[in-house]
Formats: C-alpha cells, structure tokens, sequence
C-alpha cells in the first residue's frame, strides 16, 4: 500500500486521517496536525529534538512512520502545559535558564518526562544519562541538568 | 518526504510475513525497531521496493525461561531485555552490554532481532550472543533452521539469513553456577557505536580456579572476534592480576582490526587489550557472588 488511513490519539485528541506511508511521524505531527512544537534537526535519530512519547515511551519521531501509529496514544510538547500554566518541568526549565534558543528544548522535555516517571529522584549522572541522546547545540547542559533536578524535587512536592 | 518510495505491508502473522518474503525475496526489507534502517531509509541508502513492517505481529516479542536457557522473541524492545528480571537474574551479560546500545529513546523502539540481523561489526548484542554460545532461530515458508553465531555473523552488515527467512527468536544458555560476566567499551561519545567493546563470561571453581572463559570482541572484524585461544589460556590458572594482563597482551596479539577514520588499527588493538584484562577481573569479581544471589548491577 502507499496510503493508509490512521487514527490516533494525540495528547488526549483523536484524529483520522489519510497518510502517505513513507512520511514519518514528526512531519505527521507537523504538517497533519500543525503540531509544530516537535523539531526536526538530523532527521536520521541522533539529534534528539524529535522525541515525542508513544504509548508512555521517549521514542524518536523521525524514525517512525505515521503509518505505524494507528491505533498507538502519542503524546508532544503541546500536552504539557494547561493552557497558559507551564508545568512543572517547564517551569523549572524556565526558572534555571534549560533553554537558550530553544530548539532541542521540546525533545529535552518529553525525554525528562518519561525519565522523571520512571526514576522520580535521579542523581546527577542518571540525568546525564538519562538526556544523553539529546543534543543542544547552545551548549547549556549545566543549567539542563540544573532544570531535571529541580523538577524532580518539584513533582515530590507536588505527589 | 524523506524516504524514497516503498511499497508498505503490515502482515498481522509470522506466516504472512513469510508469505511476504517468499514472493518479493530481495526487493523486500523487513522493518523491526527501525533505528537503523529508517537512518538508511532517510538517506535514501537503503531504496527497498517493499518494506514489511513486523510490529503488527502479534507473539513476536517477550521473553522467557525455558528449560536451562534464556528465549526472547526477535521483536522484543531493547528497553524491555535491559529492565527485565529474568534476564538480569539469568543472562545478567545482555543486560550489562544493552545500557551501551544508542540511547534511551533509541531502545524504547530499537529490537533485539533487528540489532542482531544487521549485523554491525561494532554492535553490542551480536558479541553477547557469541560469548554466551546463543544461538539464532531463523523460519522461512519452507521450515526453520537454528544457527549459531559463528554460523550467523558472515561479514560486515551480512548475516546467513536468506531474504526469504526471517530471524524469529534468540536462545541464550544459562551460565553455570561460579560463572561471572562483564561487558566493556570504548567509544567516542556515550551511546556510539563501539570503537572496541569486549564480553567476558569466567567461570570458577570452589577454589577459584578458572575452568571455563570467554572473550568476544566487537570492532575488531568484520563479525563478533571470539578470541578462543586467548580466553582458553586462563583456564586452569588463578585469575590474578598478572594472569589477566598476559591474556590481555595475548587478546591484542591475536586481533587484526581495520584502521578508519574513528581510530587506528593499532588503537584498536591496544583497547582490545585492555578491555579484556578489565572485563575479565570484573567478570572474575562476579563469580564470587554468583553462586548465591544474584548481581543487578552494570
């Protein structure tokens, strides 16, 4: 087949649509969806900015197709904050300056949040771990580290 | 659109997906994890005329303990081997090498059978299943075969499989009781491939005398090296520190690894060296805690 018809859910929507099998998900999620919080950078898996989570896993968009996701619950950046109410990893991320010009930030973020999930009080070099696979071209790893652990402290307050 | 144009399948059966293979033989690509076959795809390197999506299939992944030894289905997610008990409690090797496979992200999607079936001559899990004498189930239409490693691995990103058989399973021992094992590598970044990465397994005896040891390397061939001779020489012997670095010179004698753009083949061989005399002590640190509990850590 070249085209199948795909529903998923995404970020708590349902959505049907007619795609292109060669066209992977991030352009799915951009192009389709207008979802454009998720970014491109190598669009060959090693950059990280893609990340989005299927089915509660930090997967890289650009090495899926959307032809795979049929049926499968997805979940970007756009999901995180209610409304105008960043959340609390976004929060810390703003608060200890995560992000400079912003572009791996999205990938940063869903990885944190399925990292900061399963392993709710990390130490430092689990987190460096943890965003390994993520690539931030400022440079600002410190204050990316800085962010993870202030999050994680901020969700135990929170649950 | 990245890709160039393919024909998509999701057979929903192992026998659908053979079907599959049957007719299209080489103008067919199987697709598992996809995180190295979607890169070629990207870059148009790989231009399959069909590409069979397994991960509709269902039964094809999972894990488990079968009689003395390890299966685990070829779909099965990275992520999933390295968090499992069963496999840490009974083939800690697998999860010691797999923190080493990409990255998180990457493993949450990346597949045991995929890794194994494209064959990098730097990949981890291809080494592991050398060192731990696995062995490879691969089923056509025509019936199924069961290869070892060293039948499996032919060349540089070759395998034995035919386009017309699809890689199944994995069945991985169980190690005796004494035996420890460690894996080790050497790469630029963390998540790399490997420049050299190495597999121990030693076992001892009560006394602490080595009476089995193996050594697999990755990045020193064009398939996993299993350095039989040089690991052989332990036997027999206490592994102290001094026995450990003859086998590690008698390692880095024995490889003759490529020189590219990465490192020198001289390189390679020095890390192939010490690799071994590491892993191989902390292997041997292992089979003191093997006999009774077991040891999660990495």
């Amino acid at each position: 087949m070249n085209e199948r018809a795909i529903r998923v859910v995404v970020n708590g929507r349902s959505y049907e649509r007619t795609v292109d099998v060669r066209k992977t998900l991030a352009d799915f999620l951009r192009d389709d969806l207008e979802l454009t919080g998720t970014h491109l950078g190598c669009e060959h898996g090693v950059c990280g900015a893609c990340t989005v989570v299927v089915d509660g896993a930090a997967v890289r968009s650009c090495l899926l197709f959307a032809a795979q996701v049929n049926g499968h619950e997805i979940h970007t950046v756009e999901g995180l904050a209610d409304g105008d109410r960043l959340n609390p990893l976004q929060e810390a991320f703003r608060e200890h300056h995560g992000l400079q010009c912003g572009f791996c930030t999205p990938g940063f973020l869903m990885t944190l949040t399925c990292f900061l999930r399963e392993c709710p009080d990390p130490t430092e070099a689990q987190i460096r771990e943890a965003i390994s696979g993520n690539l931030c071209r400022c440079t600002g790893y410190q204050n990316i580290v800085a962010a993870a652990r202030a999050a994680a402290q901020a969700l135990a307050g929170t649950s | 659109m990245k890709p160039p144009r393919f024909d998509y399948l999701a057979p929903t059966s192992v026998e659908e997906a053979l079907g599959i293979l049957a007719r299209y033989g080489e103008d067919a690509k199987v697709l598992a994890g996809g995180q190295s076959l979607v890169p070629l795809l990207n870059f148009r390197l790989a231009r399959p005329a069909h590409l069979v999506d397994l991960n509709e299939i269902p039964g094809l992944d999972g894990i488990r303990g079968d009689d003395g030894r390890l299966v685990i289905g070829a779909m099965t997610r990275q992520r999933a081997v390295e968090t499992s008990a069963l496999v840490r409690a009974r083939c800690p090797l697998l999860a010691q090498a797999l923190p080493h496979v990409g990255h998180v992200q990457i493993r949450n999607r990346g597949t045991i059978g995929g890794s194994l079936a494209h064959a990098d001559p730097a990949a981890e899990l291809p080494a592991v299943v050398a060192a731990l004498d696995g062995q490879l189930v691969l089923r056509s239409s025509k019936g199924e075969r069961v290869l070892s490693a060293e039948q499996f691995f032919a060349s540089y990103f070759t395998t034995a499989a035919e386009p017309t058989e699809l890689l199944v399973e994995v069945r991985l021992p169980e190690m005796p009781p004494g035996t420890g094992t460690a894996f080790m590598e050497v790469s630029r970044r963390h998540g790399d491939f490997a420049l050299v990465a190495m597999a121990a397994a030693v076992t001892t005896d009560a006394a602490g005398v080595c009476t089995a040891s193996a050594l697999v390397a990755a990045g020193v061939g064009p398939t996993p090296v299993v350095v039989r001779e040089a690991a052989r020489a332990l036997v027999g012997q206490r592994p102290t520190a001094e026995a450990l670095e003859d086998i590690g010179r008698r390692v880095s004698a024995a490889v003759h690894p490529e020189s590219d753009l990465h490192a020198s083949s001289e390189y390679r061989k020095h890390l192939a060296g010490v690799l071994a005399t590491r892993a191989l002590a902390e292997a041997v640190q292992r089979t003191r805690r093997s006999a009774g509990h077991e040891v999660g850590d990495r």
